[in-house]
């Protein structure tokens, strides 16, 4: 599995209050929450993104509230992967039963840069910055998380 | 190598003798709690699941309370999903307003938890339920959705920052002071998938309704949970409320901890977090002019009652400042129909506040005290992030009900002692 795609980069301690605001918590369509993604640090973003794009961030990414909302309304707005320093936990847990994958990766984190075009093998882990001509060592995800990743989320998971 | 508070409750809960931090396991639960944000998405997640039954009545916690009295039809569609769901499956813990409180005050309130037990709910502030010595944390949906169907949650077991309180707090100073302190000083993701595990003598200088805010913001801190040792105030008030069977669990001797901190309470001043982050600490005698528009004194940190209690001993006899809106929730109906009968609610309707029904409310920025752009808040809630209450160009200041209260009486960033008090 693999993810390619132009990088839309953002600072430490990106909370789940800019990723979907509680204003817009009265809906949990993941169409009409991915609209209002990252609304609050960055208007563009929701014009700019393309399918298939990956979101760069330092540390604490998704701190704040468990609102699964915030997974999805990434997940919805055409993300394939979020590349971050350091996540929040409940963000981490949510990633990954929704199906959105994650990797830590703090030098990767660093250095890439908005706009740079990246590709990340899931199955290895390994982060290409194409742009760049860089290659990072991202955190593989446990085996039992990748079971999870694998059937698309928890539900599945538990499906089967 | 021993195990700490927080790793016993989880080994026990996982029918293991011993876990290491860093292990993955999977946990019996006691209870699941969701809201009317998160229930929707979890019903909904429930949906695509084979078994569609839930694994335990009595041991599920539905409490509308975000967006609830209903503030639009959205929201009142939410409301009318979760309650539909809670009579098809005869949920016992579902909470209409009449009876409802803010999540986090109300299930302790009503005995829903216990010292030693397991407790997911998908809200980040579960974490509360740690002030009975119980571990509890913040998920999502789906994991809400996987713990109503299996009665089981996935775990990391984490490992823990001790924080060793001493000494006794000065007056004015509370739990929200203490944990503000702490934030400031680790950050808001230094304790980031750890326990935060509170021991030390300065404990039983504490109330319930101090750690019940202390653990509330363990969160705040990136924290799986924060947790304190039962003591005799801990059972005295499980006793009052619960009448399920409690198990004290203690950390070994030999527990490993990444890093100890000593906090000396008696040291503490009254302190404020500035925006837009809950690290920004500063005490109170360095905050310096800062005006303000709102006064928000409630939420699930700071709506219980010896938060109102003094809330009112500020504002007994005095007026809000002209041209500030001082807006209070009391967190559960019972805080509310205690805090009338004591007079409170008229000290602070006297004293030119208004007081809201139990709700979440402003706390997130849903209703009831929206902020304007450019506008200052102080409040007594947990989260001061870029637009939690209203315009992204406003600002929150959390600090103690103390704080807030002779904040809107001057109309800026006050203490009581500014008041004479
Ligand atoms: S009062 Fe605020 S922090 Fe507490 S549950 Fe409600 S929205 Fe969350």
């Amino acid at each position: 599995m693999k993810a390619h795609g132009t990088v839309h980069k953002y600072g430490d301690n990106v909370d789940t209050d800019v990723i979907i605001p509680a204003r817009y918590l009265n809906s949990s369509d993941p169409a009409e929450l991915a609209k209002k993604c990252m609304e609050d640090i960055d208007a563009e973003f929701v014009t700019r993104v393309k399918p298939g794009d990956i979101m760069v961030a330092n540390k604490n990414f998704g701190c704040g509230s468990s609102r699964e909302h915030a997974p999805i309304a990434i997940k919805a707005a055409g993300i394939s992967c979020v590349i971050a320093e350091t996540f929040a936990r409940i963000f981490y847990r949510n990633a990954i039963n929704i199906g959105l994958p994650i990797i830590e990766c703090p030098e990767a984190a660093k250095e890439i840069a908005a706009g740079d075009e990246v590709e990340i093998d899931f199955d290895s882990g390994k982060i290409y910055d194409l742009t760049k001509g860089t290659e990072y060592q991202g955190q593989p995800f446990p085996e039992f998380m990748q079971k999870i990743i694998k059937a698309e989320g928890l539900i599945n998971y538990i499906n089967s | 190598m021993g195990m700490t508070m927080t790793q016993k409750i989880l080994a026990a809960h996982a029918g293991l003798d011993k876990v290491d931090a860093g292990q993955l396991i999977m946990a019996d639960l006691d209870l699941v709690l969701g809201n009317d944000v998160t229930a929707p998405v979890a019903i909904h997640e429930m949906e695509k699941m084979n078994s569609k039954g839930v694994f335990d009545k009595d041991k599920i916690a539905l409490v509308p309370d975000h967006f609830t009295p209903n503030k639009d039809i959205k929201s009142a569609e939410h409301c009318k999903c979760v309650r539909e769901f809670a009579a098809e499956h005869n949920i016992t813990n579902y909470f209409e307003i009449g009876e409802m409180g803010i999540e986090h005050a109300l299930l302790p309130e009503k005995g829903l938890v216990v010292a030693g037990d397991v407790v997911i709910g998908a809200d980040s502030h579960t974490c509360t339920y740690g002030a009975l010595g119980a571990f509890s944390t913040g998920v999502g949906s789906t994991d809400m959705a996987a713990g109503m169907a299996t009665g089981k949650a996935w775990f990391k077991v984490p490992s823990a920052l001790k924080f060793e309180l001493v000494g006794k707090p000065s007056s004015w100073v509370s739990g929200k002071d203490v944990i503000l302190h702490i934030i400031g000083l680790i950050g808001v993701d230094g304790a980031l998938y750890k326990s935060m595990e509170f021991v030390g003598d300065g404990i039983a200088n504490l109330s319930m309704d101090d750690r019940f805010t202390m653990a509330n913001m363990a969160i705040e801190a990136g924290a799986k949970n924060g947790i304190f040792p039962v003591d005799d105030k801990t059972e005295q008030y499980m006793k009052e409320h619960a009448t399920r069977e409690y198990e004290i669990y203690e950390a070994d001797e030999d527990a490993e901890y990444e890093k100890t901190y000593v906090i000396d309470l008696s040291t503490l001043k009254s302190t404020v977090a500035f925006p837009h982050l809950p690290e920004n600490t500063r005490t109170i005698d360095e905050v310096g002019d800062i005006k303000i528009d709102q006064v928000v004194i409630g939420s699930c940190t700071n709506g219980r009652i010896d938060d109102l209690r003094v809330a009112a001993k500020v504002l007994e006899g005095r007026k809000v400042a002209k041209g500030l809106r001082l807006i209070i929730f009391p967190a559960t109906q019972a805080i509310y129909l205690k805090a009338m009968e004591e007079g409170l609610l008229s000290t602070f309707i006297k004293a030119g506040g208004v007081v809201s029904t139990p709700t979440c409310g402003p706390c997130l920025g849903g209703h009831m005290g929206i902020l304007a752009s450019g506008e200052k808040a102080v409040a007594t809630t947990n989260r001061n992030f870029v637009g939690r209450m209203g315009h992204v160009e406003s600002e929150i200041y959390l600090a103690s009900p103390a704080i807030a209260a002779a904040s809107a009486v001057t109309g800026k960033i006050s203490s009581p002692a500014d008041l004479g008090l």
